[in-house]
């Protein structure tokens, strides 16, 4: 459905007068996500992962280069493809509710995203109905977003999404700081969408959360991709894994050691040409610090190490 | 002992209460946890306990004494979202040095790195921002520490990182922790026992 190959991103900036600068905060980053399949991608923040979002929906800033190349559903994403696909074919559910209209009734606003994807006329009919698939009372439709609880308004956010009839669902940070009912209720909601035939993109930084709902998760650090492994694979210490910054996030868990490696992640005006999680790798090499490693199967996943 | 007895809060005279007859104590050097549902009114009692907000019942206590109206306040809060808690206009150097100066110790523990000290607050990431906010608030005064969702932006190094450190701080110097989070695991992990709100 979505394959994102040796994607790079990079902006321009100006510092002071005419002075510019380049950043290139996302480097050779891959992915694919297919259909009937939730794919997490995970790192902490600045590792790239809302560029990435932003990237395959086409609403990156001007001052922003795509390099690689993306594709969904075969094709190659252009700019027009893009505007033409977004918000009917690819539907972000975003993190909060401030992403609704706050002067919009929530109803009209699922109104709006049906009619954007497609269903003129029925749009009235298919509001009501996604708003009863997601178990949100008639009378919520009448309702402004500030009226709606947290765990209403999660669902109003989903309901938009959906109700435009999307195949790929890209959701952007859906959970933190949620109750744990209203957590394992969106996670549900996201393996529905996967089990009608969708793909689903999940952001996150929250690795317990993925794992609960992600056939595969995509690990992201310093802007790229350093392994992709089956859900499956988090368990135990860990031996499964294939890169040593997944084992050192999984055993970082509270339910797992709980004891963080040190250092931090680079920032992206100042990369090194190797392995870019070397300087805080206890396996690292001269070789790892010699040359960015290659992204490679290995066990039935990927890896960017040269020792997996 | 940091003390809030019979606490009850409202917004005005004529808006329901948030939070109406809450006790709770926490002991030099304990590790209290906090958790329950979306709006039971926990960062309300946060900022209650940390003196940001007056209670219209009950008082807050430290070591017998209520909280004082100026100076540098016993309690300190640290939020979730450190970007609304840092002036945007001043460099990463002033935001960690507003009250004290911390040791060397602490920015190494916290994994501060000296090259964003020169730093503006925008060009940091969260993660990078709060290790400033947990170390602003670790002072040499701070008795009690208030920490309210501080890692549920966080993914999980960064967390550990900053709870490890917090959690050796407050053994050292004894200082009571409040953690606040809907992480049941994180809270299992860290404290010594564990109220729902």
């Amino acid at each position: 459905m979505l394959s994102v190959h040796n994607l790079s991103i990079t902006f321009t900036m100006y510092t002071t007068g005419l002075q510019r600068r380049e950043f290139t905060p996302i480097t050779g980053l891959d992915l694919d996500v297919g259909a009937g399949e939730v794919v997490a991608v995970v790192g902490e923040s600045g590792s790239g992962k809302s560029l990435l979002a932003h990237a395959v929906l086409g609403i990156l800033p001007r001052n922003a280069r795509v390099a690689g190349e993306i594709r969904f559903q075969g094709e190659l994403l252009t700019p027009e493809r893009q505007a033409a696909l977004r918000g009917k074919q690819i539907a972000l559910i975003p993190q909060s509710v401030a992403f609704l209209d706050p002067l919009m009734r929530v109803g009209r606003q699922v109104r709006r995203a049906a009619e954007l994807g497609g269903s003129d006329g029925t749009a009235d009919a298919a509001q009501r109905a996604i708003f009863r698939r997601y178990h949100l009372p008639d009378r919520a439709a009448n309702l402004y977003p500030f009226q709606v609880s947290g765990g209403m308004a999660r669902r109003v956010l989903v309901a938009a999404a959906v109700v435009s009839g999307a195949s790929l669902l890209i959701a952007d940070e859906p959970t933190p700081g949620l109750h744990p009912e209203i957590v394992a209720e969106t996670l549900r909601h996201l393996r529905e969408l996967a089990a009608e035939g969708r793909a689903v993109l999940l952001i996150t930084h929250d690795i317990g959360a993925a794992l609960r709902v992600a056939d595969r998760v995509a690990v992201f650090y310093a802007g790229t991709t350093l392994e992709i492994a089956a859900a499956a694979d988090f368990t135990g210490k860990g031996e499964a894994l294939r890169h040593p910054y997944t084992q050192a996030l999984w055993r970082a868990l509270p339910q797992n050691d709980f004891t963080p490696i040190p250092g931090s992640q680079p920032p992206p005006d100042a990369l090194l040409p190797g392995c870019l999680f070397a300087p805080r790798c206890w396996l690292a090499t001269p070789e790892c610090h010699a040359a960015r490693p290659p992204l490679r199967p290995v066990r039935g996943g990927w890896v960017r190490c040269i020792y997996a | 002992m940091l003390e809030a007895e019979h606490i009850g809060f409202r917004y005005g005279p004529h808006r329901p209460w948030i939070l109406q007859d809450v006790t709770i104590t926490v002991a030099p050097g304990e590790i209290v946890g906090l958790s329950g549902p979306s709006g039971r009114g926990k960062t309300t009692l946060a900022k209650i306990l940390a003196g940001y907000l007056q209670p219209q019942v009950g008082q807050v206590r430290v070591d017998g004494h209520p909280l004082p109206r100026r100076g540098y306040c016993p309690v300190q809060l640290i939020f979730q979202h450190p970007e609304l808690a840092i002036n945007p206009r001043w460099r990463m150097v002033q935001v960690l040095t507003e009250s004290h100066i911390p040791s060397r110790e602490i920015l190494a523990d916290l994994n501060i790195e000296p090259g964003w000290l020169t730093r503006w607050p925008h060009e940091l990431s969260g993660g990078e921002l709060q290790r400033f906010a947990v170390a602003r608030a670790l002072g040499p005064q701070t008795r009690y520490l208030i920490a309210d969702e501080i890692t549920t932006m966080l993914d999980a190094i960064t967390q550990a990182q900053i709870w490890q450190t917090v959690l050796a701080y407050a053994r050292r110097h004894n200082v009571g922790v409040l953690a606040i989070s809907h992480d049941r695991s994180l809270l299992a992990r860290i404290c010594d026992r564990v109220l729902t709100l």
